[in-house]
């Protein structure tokens, strides 16, 4: 056992969990954050991700023990900073992805959406290339991504005025 | 009003949906993107134990001996079983029972499980099955299908007639004999189709409860609550009535958490002997022994049509690699020749159809369950035709599509054909007239069509009961509650529920909450396979309004003193449509109709009609309604390396009306990335030892965004006369012909013709080599 206090989602909360034990496991089985998804716990899917410092991290192939003194944001805390910062409802990029019809399943989207929240962060004026590369360690086996990306782009559009994306088929009534 | 009453597709009140056919948002959408969502591994309970299993290190052995003793003395571990503690078998079809949740004697693949351990966390668990002795006596293990079919020895299934064979189907329509004599060009090819798996990104995952009152209750990741149940019943004993199973948020199945599953029984086993809860998450490696994906199949089409491109017979001859267990094997073998009858008029048409047995991962149902195979082999042998001929590939499928009215040659009933539309829209859509064949050496365009069903009318195990049920409640507050036992899997079938129970009542979304796939809450519904849910739910749906929906209308109409034509339900309110001024809340209402009529509520069902041909297995693949898919795929082949890429996929799909675009745009795409991923990265493959060849999301390649086509989804609405508001399926379909539509731009752009999945780079060098070969040939020969 090791104790450990990690910052999470804004709280300073003191943890005892087995030396190996990762980050994610911390999360999910010590903390009840089960928001943040384990797809295969080796670093292959992004499920896990969540934001240290801001940047996105595979949780799985953190040691819970070295996320100490780091500032972790997970799933479930996007929408209370939302909340603090003066917004109401879920975070913009929550929010647009279920607009959008980007959560299936839903399994991998705690994950893509961090990493889409940090894009959002980082690099408002994000194209679709630097859109796609952000994404790319995040797996989705149900949207072929079309949707995320557009929930993307919507969210971005929304953040500085630019234009959210139409899809071919709402288009399609129109044309024919 | 009967189960089998169809409700038509005309929108409930006058002319316009409120609810239907504009994009919307799911209902359990803003819990899944909070991580408010509670999926099976979120679910602890007190006193919990974790569960894992041992699974056998061998592709074919008999177990002669197993001892857990050092096992059970390790600190920490509550109980270990091993097969004699759950000797009944199961399977989920009920003629072919093959499996057993711990081997019993004897194991048929590397990764088939042999013992399971309950300790007090899942690293006690791990160190005990390393503890655990078995002395395995190894048989040879048959990897390839061909072997299988053939040597009769060792059998991997002692109770099977002949040597490994699962399933054989041998039918014929019409007289292939006489269609090919008719036929002016008759072409034969060989096709092979590789093994592939679902992926979902969530790992299987059960938890147990056996409370001290007898009651069993099983939380699992499966897309068939109903299945589980009656599995577990059998295989432990207990009566149904004190089993409860519920399926929590699921992260993705695709097929791949359709059959019972080990693990399901082993929880409950491990938590009645130990009257602990007990939980079992499988690690990705096992999701990859547990499989169930695509049957690899090898297959020989031949087609004849005469000069002016009229398909007049079909011929195929199939072998199927079925795995180690039979699970849907049975439906698959089967549904590998039953499903290719559209949308193509076939006057004559034969399949023979093999299923064997080999020492792998068991396969099972992928998305386009048995068909995706066939529908590459004939769309490409399709295209061929058209090359021969000289006939534009889309025109040829054009001539050949079964238009309105027709039956197809297996007796298959089709009630709504958008097909040529769909050819229409992705012709259009993709620039075929410009630049089909057109395009630089390189790159090029195919097209494919394909047809699928809306679920079917054979339920599994044979019964009378509707195929779907649903319960509404309806409550003072305003509120109406939907139970229903169907699997939402993500692709968002509790939603559907609640827009048809919003358009019927007339009530707004926030007014409609869903309650599925728990057995004690829910009436019973076959699950999500098969794509039956939207159509076969959402008519169930449909059938318990319409029986509630009078009781509200009355009982205002009286408080009204009014016509009851005149009460309107419409956006959480009750209007008078000849006094504007009269409005009333729902909520209103509903108390109105409570006192009236009691305590308020309904049930609704769903069942097929008598459909199929008749003639054994007649029934298998008759479906209430059918989709139909068109895709054009753009191919860029990098003649240096080999390497094929997509730029883009244009795909048009027939869904009925679609009750909510963005899902149905959803599942098209997530169904033509699937496809592309199959055809050119994914494998899912066995070394010569039996071992799998890369059990990891990493070695499996499925594909990131950086990878993924661009893909174009367009919805074509032929209003199903049967379907809810004339809906169809969506989630399976647009799958299909994006392979072979994949192959044919591939032929397109550099002259060759792939018929090995999947397209390797090793594979298109191969294939370019000896066209270069040829051509010198022919070269030559000119100049002599
Ligand atoms: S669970 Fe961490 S990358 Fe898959
Ligand atoms: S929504 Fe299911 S894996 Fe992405």
């Amino acid at each position: 056992m090791r104790a450990t206090t990690l910052n999470v989602n804004g709280d300073d909360l003191d943890v005892a969990a087995p030396a190996h034990w990762t980050l994610l496991e911390v999360l999910r089985y010590r903390l009840g954050l089960t928001g943040s998804k384990q797809g295969c716990d080796k670093g292959d899917c992004g499920a896990c991700t969540v934001l240290m410092d801001g940047k996105p991290v595979l949780a799985c192939l953190v040691l819970a023990a070295r996320a100490g003194g780091a500032r972790i944001q997970t799933i479930e805390g996007l929408r209370p900073a939302h909340h603090a910062a003066g917004g109401n409802g879920a975070d913009p990029v929550q929010d647009a992805f279920d607009r959008c019809g980007a959560l299936q399943c839903g399994f991998c989207q705690p994950g893509m959406m961090l990493s889409a929240r940090a894009l959002l962060n980082d690099n408002p004026s994000a194209g679709l290339p630097e859109i796609q590369e952000a994404l790319s360690g995040n797996l989705c086996r149900c949207t072929g991504y079309t949707q995320i990306l557009q929930a993307v782009q919507t969210a971005l559009a929304e953040t500085t005025g630019g234009e959210a994306p139409v899809p071919c088929w709402a288009n399609q009534k129109d044309d024919d | 009003m009967a189960a089998r009453d169809l409700h038509g597709p005309e929108a409930p009140w006058g002319e316009d949906f409120e609810i239907i056919g504009k994009p919307r948002r799911k209902v359990d959408g803003l819990s899944k993107a909070t991580g408010e969502a509670v999926y099976t591994d979120d679910i602890v309970l007190p006193g919990m134990l974790h569960a894992k299993t041992l699974r056998s290190p061998h592709a074919h052995a008999n177990i002669r001996s197993i001892d857990t003793s050092k096992a059970e003395a390790l600190p920490g571990v509550h109980a270990v079983i091993t097969g004699k503690d759950l000797p009944i078998p199961y399977g989920v079809i009920p003629w072919t029972p093959d499996e057993h949740a711990l081997a019993l004697d004897k194991v048929r693949f590397i990764g088939d499980e042999v013992a399971a351990v309950a300790a007090i966390d899942e690293d006690t668990a791990n160190a005990a099955l390393d503890l655990i002795e078995v002395e395995y006596e190894v048989l040879h293990a048959f990897l390839d299908p061909r072997e299988a079919l053939e040597r009769p020895a060792p059998q991997i299934h002692e109770s099977q007639k002949e040597n490994n064979v699962s399933k054989h189907v041998a039918l014929e329509f019409g007289s292939v004999d006489a269609g090919f004599a008719e036929a002016d060009l008759v072409l034969e090819g060989d096709f092979s189709f590789h093994g592939s798996t679902h992926g979902a990104i969530e790992p299987h995952c059960s938890v147990a409860r056996y409370s001290a009152d007898g009651l069993l209750t099983v939380w699992s990741s499966t897309q068939i609550t109903h299945y589980v149940h009656r599995a577990l019943s059998r295989v432990l004993e207990l009566e149904p009535n004190h089993i409860r199973v519920v399926q929590p948020c699921l992260g993705g199945a695709f097929g791949g958490k359709s059959d019972p599953f080990s693990l399901e029984f082993c929880v409950a086993k491990l938590s009645m002997i130990t009257g602990r809860p007990v939980k079992m998450l499988w690690t990705r490696e096992e999701v990859f022994y547990a499989h169930r994906g695509r049957h690899p199949m090898q297959m020989t089409y031949r087609t004849g049509a005469t000069k002016d491109g009229r398909i007049t017979a079909v011929d195929a001859k199939i072998l199927i690699d079925g795995g180690s267990y039979s699970s849907f094997g049975l439906v698959t073998t089967y549904y590998s020749g039953q499903l290719l009858t559209g949308p193509y008029d076939f006057p004559n048409y034969r399949f023979d159809s093999t299923r064997v047995f080999t020492n792998k991962p068991p396969c099972g149902p992928k998305r386009g369950h048995g068909s995706v195979q066939p529908r590459f082999a004939f769309e490409v042998q399709l295209d061929e035709v058209a090359t021969q001929l000289g006939i534009d590939p889309i025109e040829l499928r054009r001539k050949n599509f079964i238009q309105g009215g027709d039956e197809t040659v297996n007796g298959q009933r089709i009630t709504s054909y958008g097909f040529g539309e769909c050819l229409e829209v992705v012709e259009r859509a993709s620039g075929w007239k410009e630049r089909y064949g057109k395009l630089e050496r390189g790159r090029g365009l195919g097209v494919a069509g394909s047809m699928y069903i809306s679920g079917t009318n054979y339920p599994v195990y044979p019964n009378e009961m509707p195929q779907a049920g649903i319960q509404l409640k309806v409550d003072r507050s305003g509120l109406v509650l939907a139970f229903t036992g169907g699997n939402d899997i993500g692709q968002g079938s509790n939603s559907v529920v609640a827009y048809l129970v919003a358009e019927e009542l007339g009530l707004t979304l926030d007014q409609v909450r869903v309650v599925a796939a728990d057995t004690d809450l829910c009436p019973v519904d076959l699950g999500a396979y098969s794509s039956r849910v939207t159509f076969m739910v959402g008519n169930a749906t449909i059938d318990a309004c319409r029986k509630l929906r009078p009781l509200i209308v009355d009982a205002v109409a009286s408080e009204w003193e009014i016509d009851p034509k005149r009460v309107r339900l419409i956006g959480g309110k009750v209007i008078d449509l000849e006094d504007p001024e009269r409005v009333m809340e729902s909520r209103d209402a509903f108390q109105l109709a409570e006192a009236k009529y009691d305590t308020l509520g309904s049930t609704g069902a769903y069942n097929t009609p008598t459909l199929g041909g008749d003639y054994r297995g007649g029934t298998i693949g008759a479906s209430p309604a059918y989709s139909f898919t068109a895709h054009v795929v753009e191919a860029q082949v990098d003649e240096e390396t080999g390497r094929i890429s997509v730029p883009k996929v244009w795909c048009a799909h027939d869904c009925g009306r679609a009750l909510n675009p963005t899902s149905v745009a959803g599942q098209i795409e997530g169904s033509c990335y699937m496809g592309i991923a199959e055809a050119l990265m994914e494998s899912h493959h066995v070394n010569r030892f039996g071992l799998h060849s890369g059990p990891s999301l990493l070695d499996y390649r499925m594909p990131t965004t950086l990878d993924t086509p661009d893909i174009e989804a367009y919805i074509v609405e032929s209003i199903d006369p049967e379907g809810p508001y004339g809906a169809k399926e969506a989630g399976e379909g647009p799958l299909h012909s994006s392979i072979p539509a994949l192959a044919n731009a591939i032929y397109d752009a550099v002259g060759v013709r792939l018929h090995e999945l999947p397209f390797t780079p090793a594979k298109v060098l191969a294939a370019l080599r000896e066209q270069r070969a040829e051509q010198a040939a022919a070269e030559e020969r000119r100049q002599a």
